[in-house]
């Protein structure tokens, strides 16, 4: 009998192109998903080199992360940022790269148009100069950002050199509390592997409240394997990622073939991580950040901890600096912080279900007074559905401002900034210093989080709101 | 890329754990379509007030690190973000090695690329190196990777331990593209046998 392998080892195994011992080894890659902050410089180097692409049936290109997200009829008046996308119009062109550029109804974050199309499949190797390239190991595809040296290495050879990552099982056993969603989850277990625990692995999330979740919630957990210092993520595909993909725009056209692959990749019983961690669903709670990076989160019911709660010294020090930053104290209630601006949006959650469950919460109340609160939907293809739906609709008339499609205030390269001393409920994965602007404080939470922040004006827990979905 | 043998120079210290790549490199300064350019804007937000003068609450602005070639700093240095305009910013700015008791894997990689030399020594090796500096400001290391050890004028040894594949790399300033492709008859049958699989990729 053969060696029982995990997910992670059948998709290695399948893309190994050549291995030495004592050496990285050469691996295919079969999507390669580029944006125009990461890919400039790469292009450059291709053509100082004289060198070309050399599959660019394989690569896909959108602009997201500098875009505005005001009227797309209105010129662009950040010429930095044009000139970015100017250039990866160009470069699309003259290497024969398939671009959604501003003006294509398939314009969106990289990270929710390329499921949404069909181009992120199980079994895959998938990669993209950023870092939350992880999300599309949601449909169990081994997934991982890249610099730009690499992403040039891809352009030029479709190969890329690695060191073969270790893995590590996240199991979470059992069913979710209501009110406890999927940002949730993987907020929980970053705080507590920390964010360097997952460094050198690829992470397998697995377990009944895995299995639960829909693909837009894998895609969530997934995003932020990252924030875990992980290689990438990954769930094992089922039935209903196989359900997500048929029909989509290249969905494989032997589409029945490709699915009895597909179900042959889950980790095979007795396969063997490398580590393993085992979570009790049931335990959990909505989450909120405290700090300045996302492992600094605690349950929505408690209190903001104090450096001397943590043991290790550089988690003493962090927290003293993250709470200094944050302008918060210790042993103040989460409920009691108010916030002045909520950004619902990223890659992390701007799918039509994150907007669903907003629109559903927030149908027929206001946004408080004080909060000025935004949703950004996380392509052009999420906002249509939002507005056949109605979405739209219930989310202005609670007084939300709704966007065109980009990465938006999750990183604040656009024209969406925080002003200092800004305190944002936010969807997005990253509440690092000055994320969302110099200054600029950042709560991490789930996506009814953020709508109940925005209604009340500081955080709330909303299993006792008794709407929850 | 530019090779690296040895170097030595003026150790700055940035006394933080979990430096993200934001921090390195804050996002308003991604928008260059060159490599070049931003050394600048390194640690900006730390570096500079308001008003755009040097900051004297950070450590690195003191007139004895002026010039420095190696940074020593603390775990998971360069998290966060895949943008390879960190390395960019630090090689530009001056920075060849970087030592640290842990990196994160995306910038980690990314500094061999640009022919910075990320270094791991332990807790306790790193916590000398900050002594030393503190007790000498404009200390200076000499790191020789063909020999793999970091030593100082007053006696201090550091055997260091490099990937092979990444070490050759930077000792001869070899560009990783040009590797691969000597390759390609190897990339060309992995081709060829993808082509046969149930899972066609288009």
């Amino acid at each position: 009998m053969n060696t029982p392998k995990t997910l992670f080892q059948k998709i290695w195994d399948a893309h190994v192109v050549h291995e030495a011992p004592g050496k990285p080894s050469l691996i295919y890659i079969d999507r390669h998903l580029i944006h125009e902050v990461t890919s400039p410089q790469a292009f450059e180097g291709l053509r100082l080199a004289g060198r070309t692409v050399r599959r660019p049936e394989l690569t896909f290109a959108t602009m997201d992360h500098n875009v505005p997200t005001t009227d797309r009829a209105l010129p662009i008046k950040d010429q930095t940022s044009l000139r970015q996308m100017e250039a990866l119009s160009e470069n699309c062109r003259t290497f024969g790269v398939t671009l959604f550029d501003l003006d294509s109804p398939h314009q969106g974050i990289i990270h929710v148009i390329s499921p949404e199309l069909g181009l992120t499949l199980p079994g895959l190797t998938v990669v993209c100069g950023d870092s939350h390239t992880s999300t599309h190991g949601a449909f169990g595809a081994l997934a991982f950002g890249i610099g730009t040296s690499e992403v040039e290495h891809v352009l030029a050879t479709q190969c890329l050199i690695q060191e073969k990552p270790k893995n590590f099982l996240i199991d979470i056993e059992g069913k979710r509390p209501q009110g406890v969603e999927a940002k949730d989850l993987i907020l929980s277990i970053i705080g507590r592997i920390g964010t360097s625990g997952g460094a050198g692995s690829v992470l397998e999330f697995a377990g009944e409240a895995i299995r639960d979740l829909s693909m837009e919630e894998r895609m969530t957990v997934c995003n932020m394997s990252i924030e875990a210092g992980a290689r990438a993520g990954m769930i094992a595909p089922d039935e209903k990622t196989i359900e997500y993909i048929k029909n989509r725009m290249y969905a494989p056209v032997d589409f029945e073939n490709a699915a009895e692959a597909w179900r042959k990749l889950p980790s095979d019983p007795g396969a063997v991580f490398d580590q393993s961690v085992q979570i009790s669903a049931a335990t959990l709670a909505p989450q909120v950040t405290w700090g300045t990076n996302p492992g600094q989160v605690i349950s929505v019911d408690a209190t903001v901890p104090s450096p001397t709660d943590f043991s290790d010294e550089n988690d003493r020090k962090s927290a003293e600096r993250a709470l200094e930053y944050m302008g918060l104290k210790s042993g103040t209630p989460i409920e009691s912080i108010e916030v002045d601006h909520v950004f619902i949006g990223s890659c992390t959650n701007s799918r039509i279900e994150d907007l669903r469950r907003v629109a559903h919460f927030v149908n027929g109340k206001k946004v408080s007074a004080k909060v000025h609160a935004m949703v950004v939907p996380g392509s052009q293809a999420v906002k249509k559905v939002a507005e056949e739906e109605g979405i739209d609709r219930i989310l202005k008339e609670a007084g939300f401002d709704w966007r065109e499609s980009g990465c938006s205030m999750c990183l604040a390269m656009n024209p969406d900034v925080l002003q200092p001393g800004d305190r944002c409920a936010s969807t997005s994965n990253r509440n690092f210093e000055g994320r969302q602007g110099a200054g600029a404080r950042t709560h991490l939470v789930s996506p009814v989080m953020a709508a109940a922040a925005a209604l009340e004006g500081h955080f709330v827990d909303i299993r006792q709101s008794g709407q929850v979905l | 890329m530019e090779p690296f043998k040895v170097t030595k120079g003026i150790v700055a210290p940035l006394d933080l754990p979990n430096v993200d790549t934001d921090q390195i490199i804050p996002k308003q300064f991604l928008k260059r379509i060159e490599r070049t350019g931003f050394g600048q804007f390194l640690f900006f937000d730390w570096r500079f007030t308001k008003d755009g003068q040097p900051d004297k609450k950070f450590e690195m602005n003191a007139a004895p690190y002026q010039g420095a070639s190696i940074l020593i700093t603390r775990a998971n240095f360069g998290c966060g973000s895949s943008r390879e305009h960190a390395p960019w910013a630090l090689m530009d700015y001056g920075f060849r090695c970087i030592i640290a008791p842990s990196f994160a894997d995306i910038f980690y990689n990314n500094c061999f690329k640009n022919g910075i030399l990320p270094v791991r020594l332990s807790e306790a090796e790193v916590d000398t190196l900050f002594k030393e500096v503190r007790q000498a400001p404009g200390f200076k290391l000499t790191v020789d990777l063909e020999q793999e050890k970091i030593f100082s004028d007053n006696g201090l040894t550091f055997t260091i331990k490099i990937p092979s594949f990444q070490r050759t790399g930077l000792l001869n300033g070899l560009d990783d593209i040009a590797v691969t492709l000597a390759q390609e008859d190897k990339i060309r049958d992995f081709e060829l046998k993808q082509l046969k699989v149930p899972t066609p990729l288009l």
